[in-house]
């Protein structure tokens, strides 16, 4: 594998992590715009500890994950008092907030920067990724994710069914935040280097409209958008600004056309080896 | 809920009253406590809170008639100071006398307004489709953030990366004892109160006003009682697009300077002045945009320009955690689009 693949299929690892963070949420009903704080809450969390605590990797890049996922359990009962478009601005806020913070604080560098001594092989990066994406499908298959889904579908409903949706709430914005911290972790030990303007607004808006774009329903969403964004346009060698304005096009005629994102769960359920089976069978059966 | 709880509350003159009062107040004690230094501070801060509480105002329109967070103003802001740069750079408006700049500010707010058009066709008209689910009301949104996309990246290809100078014939300064006032600054800064003033006087007594307060207060009544919701969808677009254009405007003359970028900041800025006064609310957006305006100059003074992003969003934070309707928002209509 070159070094420009290498790096390519990086980012996209790090985008699904990312990805799955932000999905987890979303799946109960909650938008987080502020993806990029938790992600440098992650990056900068294993960034100090690699290279002020010269910690080793396995110590540095759990400890992020949890640092994040504590901040997201804190942030969460204030956030999610908020409903809809408010929800959306106060985690924007939050993203907004956490990359001031560190831009202003020295203690982590400030405008400059900070340098992660620890490297993260793409073998490693992989693992991380493969370990989400399987840990988010199996959540989504447990009551965990069925009452999650329930509460996106209709929060009265599963009120009266006798779901703690708040506690369904705090826990799936928590598990996000610590899997955007991950992200975030791995993101550092594999640049290497961190600064906070890379933590910006347009981070978390790339990856909300990926996961979006994917479809909040199943866990396939955050995997088919993020391919299709992160990977499509490298191999079409489509270049610089245009890339984003098909991004753009391609976003708002999904949106007019098919908002509940590209895969469904009408189209998981038709297209599982299961159902595909069943119907061979009944057309053999019927001839 | 008695009246009409947002979007303009008849309170007759005391917003304003109590707005210029806060005004004079945090001039009195800056001349008294910190000297000429932190006065000049004072009043640049509340040139820029001008231009923040016009965008400001355009995203309160659409959240406080549509609900909807139209992330697409500001590269409306930014299409007016870059289309108006592009005609005269590229020689289509090169006529004698003095006047072009204002014939190309006018073309690039007109072209604001046609791109908002162009936003309200996709995010409300043809969007049919409805599922039901919790995250539905971000579909618009999301369309929007697509539009942000499209925008500025066309901007970027068809006109460069690069900041340029925008030359506004005038740049007269005149001073009040120790004060430098820049002209265009004052101009824009009454310009701003007279666009908002009317707004906020059309909203209040004409037809049309009343009934995109209607549609605000809801929707399907309105519907119900013969508002013709489908007719007046289009015109919130319309204001939006003047108003971000104007104050796009209203930016690149008094900065002399455009960027395919310069919407990005006063954008998220005037989001956070529009959270900090209260959603849906004109007059908390007028009040949010001066608070933020001024935050920005006083961190940068007194803690450097680092500060700026972290006093403005963790004020911001302390808001939206402390007292969700913002400062001038009513908890009624807060609670009901919470």
């Amino acid at each position: 594998m070159s070094g420009y693949t290498a790096g390519i299929f990086a980012i996209f690892c790090i985008n699904l992590i990312f990805a799955y963070g932000i999905f987890v949420p979303a799946a109960s009903g909650q938008i987080n715009l502020g993806g990029a704080g938790f992600q440098a809450i992650g990056a900068y969390g294993a960034g100090w500890l690699s290279s002020v605590g010269a910690q080793p990797m396995w110590v540095t890049i759990p400890a992020a994950t949890l640092a994040a996922g504590l901040v997201g359990f804190l942030i969460a009962f204030p956030v999610l008092r908020t409903r809809g478009v408010y929800m959306v601005l106060a985690t924007f806020a939050f993203g907004e907030a956490i990359a001031g913070l560190l831009l202003w604080t020295q203690f982590f560098g400030g405008a400059i920067g900070m340098v992660v001594p620890a490297h993260i092989e793409l073998l490693g990066i992989a693992a991380c990724a493969l370990a989400v994406t399987l840990f988010v499908f199996y959540l989504m298959a447990t009551r965990f994710g069925m009452v999650a889904r329930a509460i996106n579908d209709d929060e009265a409903v599963a009120v009266l069914m006798g779901v703690n949706v708040r506690a369904v709430r705090v826990a799936a914005f928590t598990i996000g935040g610590a899997l955007v911290g991950l992200s975030g972790a791995v993101y550092a030990h594999n640049f290497s280097f961190i600064e906070a303007q890379y933590f910006n607004s347009f981070l978390s808006m790339y990856v909300l409209l990926y996961v979006l774009f994917g479809g909040v329903q199943t866990a396939w969403g955050p995997l088919v958008g993020t391919s299709i964004f992160t990977l499509l346009p490298e191999f079409m060698r489509m270049g610089g600004s245009w890339r984003y304005v098909v991004f753009g096009v391609v976003i708002v005629l999904m949106m007019a056309l098919r908002p509940q994102g590209l895969i469904t769960r009408a189209l998981v359920e038709k297209l599982s080896p299961r159902r595909l089976l069943a119907r061979q069978l009944s057309i053999e059966s019927s001839a | 809920m008695t009246g009409i709880p947002y979007l303009v509350r008849a309170r007759k003159f005391t917003m304003p009253v109590l707005v210029a009062t806060l005004i004079v107040a945090l001039a009195v004690c800056c001349s008294v406590f910190g000297g000429p230094g932190l006065v000049r501070q004072l009043v640049s801060g509340l040139m820029l809170g001008s231009i923040y509480m016009m965008v400001a105002v355009a995203f309160t329109l659409t959240i406080g008639v549509l609900n909807f967070l139209n992330f697409t103003i500001p590269t409306l802001f930014m299409l007016t100071g870059m289309v108006a740069w592009g005609l005269m750079a590229k020689g289509y408006i090169n006529f004698a006398g003095g006047w072009a700049w204002l014939v190309a500010l006018a073309c690039g707010i007109a072209v604001a307004v046609l791109a908002s058009l162009l936003v309200e066709r996709f995010t409300f008209r043809y969007l049919k489709v409805k599922h039901g689910d919790a995250i539905e009301h971000a579909i618009p949104l999301v369309s929007s953030l697509g539009f942000l996309l499209i925008f500025e990246h066309l901007v970027l290809i068809s006109l460069g990366s690069e900041s340029h100078r925008f030359f506004v014939p005038f740049k007269a300064d005149f001073h009040v004892g120790n004060l430098v006032f820049g002209i265009p600054q004052l101009a824009s800064s009454l310009f701003a109160i007279v666009t908002v003033g009317t707004l906020s006087f059309v909203l209040k007594k004409t037809n049309t006003g009343r009934a995109l307060r209607t549609i605000a207060d809801s929707a399907d009544t309105a519907l119900l009682l013969g508002v013709e919701t489908k007719k007046l969808v289009p015109i919130v677009f319309i204001l939006t697009g003047v108003m971000a254009g104007l104050a796009g405007a209203l930016f690149t003359v008094n900065y002399g300077e455009v960027s395919p970028f310069m919407g990005d900041n006063v954008g998220t800025k005037a989001i956070a002045a529009m959270v900090l006064g209260g959603l849906g609310s004109i007059w908390g957006s007028i009040v949010g945009g001066l608070i933020v305006g001024v935050l920005e100059t006083l961190s940068i003074y007194f803690f450097g320009g680092d500060s700026v992003q972290m006093v403005v969003w963790g004020a911001l934070l302390a808001i939206i955690i402390l007292r969700p309707q913002g400062l001038l928002g009513v908890a009624v209509s807060a609670r009901s689009r919470l």
